[in-house]
């Protein structure tokens, strides 16, 4: 996690050069490097709850401080749906399959690939490798499931 | 609680007014629900108001002062935004308000408009609704997001696409008769069976349309009422309210909606009913699963029992406990902001006896509105009682 410096709260901006880009958030997006790495990890409060950046405080009990806690990599598909009318940023990537995996100390959601979305090969319970893709439209990074292989 | 009483209720017809602004629907909401309280605007001493969109559909942020000027009330004027709940949020304020005395008369509605924009971006302003981070940008539209809880729903309690089509079809037979429903024709169950599929297993007909329109209730005191002989026979005897993680994924049980069982277990508590001395409900059914996961939150029917009810008949229009007489937002629409207003704008209408439905509840004395935001993130109940 980054200190909350005043320092770092950006006052300069130069809004002429701004264009529209998603909201991002520099603890997100040192999470997704790291799970794209292969070194994704969970902050997990005192109490063992688990959460994903940005956080200052557990969200489910509020206590602090947060530790990381690597993860495997590897979980579960909790649940899952094939989406064909996407929004415009998945406007190239529909259909696609998305799912909420449980890795353990904590549940992403993302997109699984590496299955027939028209098929009936996802099922609850199939287990799949996290890591980070590009989104098929603009490129820009994406939580990517991918069934462990062999399955 | 002390109660708070609807005196008026007012509604545009829920669907597409191209060449409406949002100021001009919510005109005619109030106009109506003033001239059905007959209580003078000059006595409104607060105005809530509820809209989700309005700064990506209208480019119109501020909104609440506008309709101020719109419905022709002078008096402290808040928008509540609570995304799908934000009527539902505007009119339980009303009626704290109320109860708590700081006011005899408040205006509470909502008002979404929605068609002007080209589906994409409204999918991607009802996806404002969910996580940014966690859920939008992962690829989660709102469709997708209720499928994951119908996924989820099926493998836990049983159930089948099947099932979900009987509600899309019920609701749709119940909008028939309503003169503000978007929708007034028939769906037959092979017909939501065999729609193209936008999140599997939602296909068209298990998705509310988009929809503009706006609510509008004047809610008074009882002293009120009584002082200047205002007919307010239905009055708000219990509210609640209930909050959940946002992201679906981080919540315990992918099945359940949490916030909506605080929300009810405090309306209940508020009014002293309970969920057995409901006669009619109207719930949030954004989305066919939305409605069978709102009757198990309010305690209709047990957790993995409302996927049957509408297969059984059980919350059809003749059957013992009717659920969305007015036709839902399934097909009476779906206007975020102006929702959940328009909820207990029917169910008073339901309660009263002036419905086009009202035949088939005519003894009905307990009804209870279910307003969600989000994937139930946000939640409120009222329980409305025929006071008199």
């Amino acid at each position: 996690m980054s200190d909350d410096g005043a320092s770092e709260d950006g006052g300069d901006v130069d809004l002429a050069e701004r264009t529209p880009a998603p909201v991002t958030d520099a603890d997100y997006d040192e999470w997704l490097d790291a799970l794209a790495a292969g070194e994704g990890y969970a902050l997990v409060c005192p109490d063992g709850h688990g959460s994903l950046p940005p956080r200052r405080r557990c969200p489910e009990c509020g206590s602090s401080p947060l530790s990381r806690e690597p993860l495997d990599g590897t979980g579960r598909v909790e649940t899952f749906s094939v989406v064909h009318v996407p929004s415009p940023r998945f406007a190239d990537d529909a259909p696609y399959v998305t799912a909420v995996v449980d890795l353990g100390p904590v549940r992403a959601t993302g997109v699984l690939r590496g299955v027939d979305p028209e098929g009936d090969a996802v099922e609850v319970g199939l287990s799949v490798d996290a890591g980070v893709e590009e989104r098929a439209t603009d490129g820009e990074p994406l939580v990517v499931f991918r069934p462990v292989d062999g399955e | 609680m002390t109660d708070a009483r609807v005196a008026g209720v007012g509604l545009t017809r829920f669907g597409s007014h191209a060449d409406r602004a949002g100021r001009d629907l919510f005109a005619t909401a109030a106009e109506r629900a003033f001239e059905d309280a007959g209580v003078p605007r000059g006595d409104v001493e607060e105005l809530n108001y509820g809209n989700f969109m309005g700064a990506l559909a209208e480019h119109q942020g501020h909104q609440a002062p506008l309709m101020a000027e719109a419905a022709g009330v002078r008096c402290p004027a808040t928008r509540y935004e609570s995304a799908c709940a934000s009527a539902g949020v505007a009119v339980r304020e009303a009626v704290r308000t109320v109860a708590a005395g700081d006011a005899d008369v408040v205006l509470a509605g909502g008002m979404e408009r929605m068609t002007n924009l080209p589906t994409a971006e409204v999918t991607e302003g009802l996806a404002m609704a969910a996580d940014d981070l966690f859920e939008v940008r992962s690829g989660v539209t709102f469709p997708g997001a209720y499928a994951l809880m119908a996924t989820a729903y099926f493998e836990a309690y049983g159930g089948e696409r099947r099932d979900l089509a009987h509600v899309a079809s019920k609701n749709h037979a119940n909008a028939v008769p309503n003169e503000y429903a978007q929708y007034r024709r028939e769906v037959s169950v092979d017909d939501a069976m065999d729609a193209p599929p936008v999140a599997e297993p939602l296909h068209l007909y298990d998705a509310c349309p988009i929809t503009d329109g706006a609510s509008a209730l004047v809610i008074v005191s009882p002293e009120y009422a009584a002082e200047h002989d205002v007919d307010a026979p239905v009055a708000v005897t219990g509210t609640g309210q209930g909050t959940d993680r946002m992201a679906l994924g981080d919540r315990e049980h992918l099945a359940r909606t949490p916030a909506a069982d605080d929300a009810a277990e405090a309306a209940y508590a508020a009014a002293g009913v309970e969920a057995d001395d409901v006669d009619v409900a109207e719930v949030h059914d954004c989305f066919t699963i939305a409605e069978v996961l709102a009757t198990e939150s309010l305690g209709l029917f047990e957790v993995g029992e409302g996927i049957a009810a509408a297969r059984e008949g059980i919350t059809t229009a003749d059957g013992d406990l009717p659920v969305n007489l007015s036709g839902g937002l399934k097909a009476k629409g779906h206007p975020v902001g102006a929702t959940g207003g328009s909820q207990i704008a029917e169910l008073t209408r339901l309660l009263r006896g002036d419905h086009p439905n009202s035949e088939h509840v005519p003894d009905a004395e307990v009804g209870v509105a279910h307003n969600a935001g989000g994937t139930v993130a946000s939640a409120v109940v009222h329980v409305l009682e025929v006071a008199e």
